[in-house]
């Protein structure tokens, strides 16, 4: 029995200790071939190799003790404060986030735009928002609102309320002017915070991709508009919007955001001046330009955004898009729901800036 | 003679439409020097269903380039002469696929000559394809370029829409010239099944392209103001296509480009390199005389594609051509980064140690 265990082992050991052997006689044999100044370093290549694993090991280590000690200790507020913007400078410097096809970095958005814009929206303008149960959870959906207040802020508040008071926290896409785009460093930073330019393809193409899209069909006669005729809604374009949607089957959302024709009260505009900067309009406030910088800031009107009932386009046939009928017809329909919505919650606010 | 040929055209395109689904007989790559035509004409020739693949191209290939080409004949030819018309009927050729076109060609001329090598040759090859019956499939690598960039761009473009403001210099001009006369040949031969493909810009380990060349020094100068949204393809993605489209002769204009986008600054900080913001002005003044000394190819299209960049609707390679690439375009540029052992002046590794040196610092401090 023993004989037979013994005849088992033997040979194994007798050949494991013949190789070793073979290997040591192989390693003098080289080091003997080897010129003498290298001798004191034997096989320096592997023993390089060799102290860095070992160097990485004990780096391990060592980071999984201070790790373990962190955790025992928990994380105190400042070190967990720390560690998320560390991760975002790391992220951004190693270039490790994903960009959708419009140019959207929702990374930067959530932890740059989206802060700051909560500060006007929360502190300055105090925004209130009604009917955010009227956007879809998920899927396409047309956000049309009126546009005022010489400076686009409207459709910003109007994104940071679907963000944050929308269960699901979506994302709205702007359809912007042109202008915003040909703007150098205004034109990344839309493109950034997922804002696109106001033309058929890219509309139907974020529609199509069930994205929640915000379009403001008055344009610059909306945004440009004299502060005696506020809260007059301007035409809607030519009802591109509603062939948008109508195409791409997406419910129609009106939107009527009370407050945002108080923030700058234009009360001229310089034809000549807006022609020489090439732009639209060049407003002339009671503060701007005679108070120079101060008359940039907004005035902090009070801000109520409601989200009305959705108006379905399931139902029309494919060749509605095309009917102007159809879509005259739509585009009024949503233009009188907003201008109505607009009065009845002018009548409920007692004072401008007070609410 | 010349009923016959047509007769025989027509006799050909019947045979050539169940012919065409089958599989080319006998292909002719031109610009078989350059990465596109030369590794092409390599896969080719590895293809046991194609009978012959000739290479030509007007100067003699790298040893290793015509040792990877195998079976395939090279034939040094410049496509400007009228005597491409005679190796195309000489050797009953019924695919061409013309992969010339260059945006850079390294120490020869300036952009006059190279309009001319591009358009010329583009203008003799076509007229030869027209003359020879036994042509029955012609593919065109064109370029993204064609569709320019500028700010007010729609998001994607697709095949069918044209750039805002028509380049009118450089390769692009060049390239829609090309394809202009492409059309031309496709329209007085009807029975060719043209296939123009249109290569967003190339990247990879193996390819120098000006997008490689624009990333490789440690600092990169950018436009102040400006991020472009970047499709890019990998090599091997846009030699596949190129294949694909060869062996699947299917007619149409087609986008190609890989899924996914990154930005400009995102591709800098992926590679590592330092970005040094410019104003514009000022890297077109510095690249003016740049190129009073020698020539370079940052001309007014590049800095627009620089400022905005460009992506490509693929829908139609994917669900037409049937053709759908392997790289994404972040893939695509990290095997670049990787493939080309930059290394990173910006170390990762340097910024993980930073974060989680603040994050201890901090722990510490807040105790």
């Amino acid at each position: 029995m023993a004989g037979e265990s013994k005849a088992k082992v033997i040979p194994l050991h007798a050949n494991t200790g013949r190789q070793a052997a073979q290997r040591r006689s192989a390693a003098r044999g080289e080091s003997a071939r080897r010129h003498p100044s290298l001798l004191s370093d034997p096989a320096g290549r592997a023993s390089a190799e060799q102290i860095a694993a070992v160097v990485r090991e004990i780096d391990d280590r060592r980071f999984a003790a201070s790790g373990a000690t962190a955790a025992e200790e928990a994380p105190n507020e400042l070190a967990k404060k720390i560690a998320a913007v560390a991760e975002f400078i790391r992220k951004r410097m190693t270039g490790d986030y994903t960009v959708d096809e419009f140019g959207f970095d929702p990374h930067l958005n959530e932890a740059i735009f989206l802060p700051l814009l909560r500060v006007l929206f929360n502190s300055w303008f105090r925004v209130e928002v009604s009917g955010i149960e009227n956007l879809p959870e998920t899927g396409a959906a047309l956000v049309v609102a009126n546009h005022a207040g010489v400076l686009p802020f409207d459709g910003l508040m109007a994104s940071v309320a679907v963000h944050d008071h929308h269960p699901a926290h979506r994302d709205l896409r702007l359809l912007a002017a042109d202008l915003v785009f040909t703007m150098p460093a205004m034109g990344q930073a839309a493109r950034k915070a997922g804002h696109t330019m106001a033309c058929t393809a890219d509309a139907h193409r974020l529609l199509a991709a069930g994205e929640l899209t915000a379009v403001f069909p008055e344009g610059y006669k909306g945004l440009g508009k004299h502060f005696k005729d506020r809260y007059k809604l301007q035409r809607f374009g030519r009802g591109g919007f509603v062939a948008a949607a109508l195409r791409a089957k997406a419910p129609i959302v009106p939107c009527s955001i009370v407050g945002s024709e108080e923030i700058y009260p234009m009360i001229a505009d310089v034809k000549l001046l807006a022609r020489l900067f090439g732009l639209p309009y060049f407003p002339i406030t009671p503060l701007f330009p005679l108070a120079g910088p101060v008359g940039l800031v907004p005035l902090p009107s009070k801000w109520h955004i409601q989200f009305g009932e959705a108006i379905e386009t399931a139902d029309y046939d494919d060749s509605a898009a095309d009917d102007p009928m159809v879509t005259f017809e739509l585009t009024d329909q949503v233009r009188e729901t907003i201008q109505q919505t607009l009065y009845q919650l002018l009548t409920q606010r007692r004072n401008t800036f007070l609410g | 003679m010349d009923s016959q040929d047509r007769s025989g055209g027509r006799r050909g395109q019947d045979k050539g439409a169940s012919e065409s689904q089958a599989h080319p007989k006998i292909v002719l790559v031109t610009g078989a020097c350059r990465f596109l035509g030369g590794y092409l004409t390599a896969r080719l020739a590895q293809n046991p269903s194609i009978e012959h693949v000739i290479a030509v191209d007007a100067i003699a290939p790298s040893k290793d380039l015509l040792r990877r080409m195998g079976r395939a004949e090279f034939v040094r030819a410049d496509i400007r002469n009228p005597f491409i018309a005679k190796v195309i009927r000489n050797n009953d050729v019924d695919t061409v696929v013309h992969a010339a076109a260059a945006s850079y060609v390294p120490r020869s001329g300036g952009k006059a000559t190279l309009k001319e090598l591009n358009v010329m040759g583009a203008i003799q090859l076509f007229a030869a394809c027209q003359k020879a019956p036994s042509v029955r499939h012609v593919v065109v690598k064109s370029t993204s370029e064609v569709y320019g960039s500028s700010a007010l761009d729609p998001v994607l473009f697709t095949e069918d829409s044209s750039s805002r403001r028509p380049p009118r210099e450089g390769f692009a001009r060049d390239s829609i010239d090309i394809e202009g006369y492409a059309r031309g040949l496709a329209r007085r031969r009807p029975d060719i099944t043209l296939t123009i493909l249109r290569l967003a810009n190339m990247i990879g380990p193996a390819m120098d392209t000006a997008l490689s060349r624009y990333l490789a020094g440690p600092v990169v100068p950018t436009i102040i103001g400006h991020d472009a949204r970047l499709q890019l393809l990998h090599e091997q993605d846009a030699l596949g296509a190129l294949e694909h489209a060869t062996m699947a002769g299917k007619a149409g204009t087609f986008n190609i480009g890989a899924s996914g986008i990154i930005m400009m600054s995102q591709a800098i900080r992926r590679a590592g390199r330092i970005p040094m913001p410019v104003p514009r002005f000022a890297l077109r003044a510095a690249d003016s005389l740049w190129r009073a000394t020698r020539y370079t190819e940052w001309d007014r299209e590049q800095l627009d594609y620089l400022s905005y960049g460009r992506v490509m609707d693929t829908t139609r390679m994917r669900n037409e051509l049937g053709y759908s690439p392997k790289w994404t375009t972040a893939e695509a540029f990290d095997d670049y980064v990787r493939g080309r052992g930059l290394t990173p002046i910006i170390d990762p590794r340097w910024v993980r140690s930073m974060e989680s040196r603040a994050v201890s610092a901090a722990q510490r401090w807040g105790r």
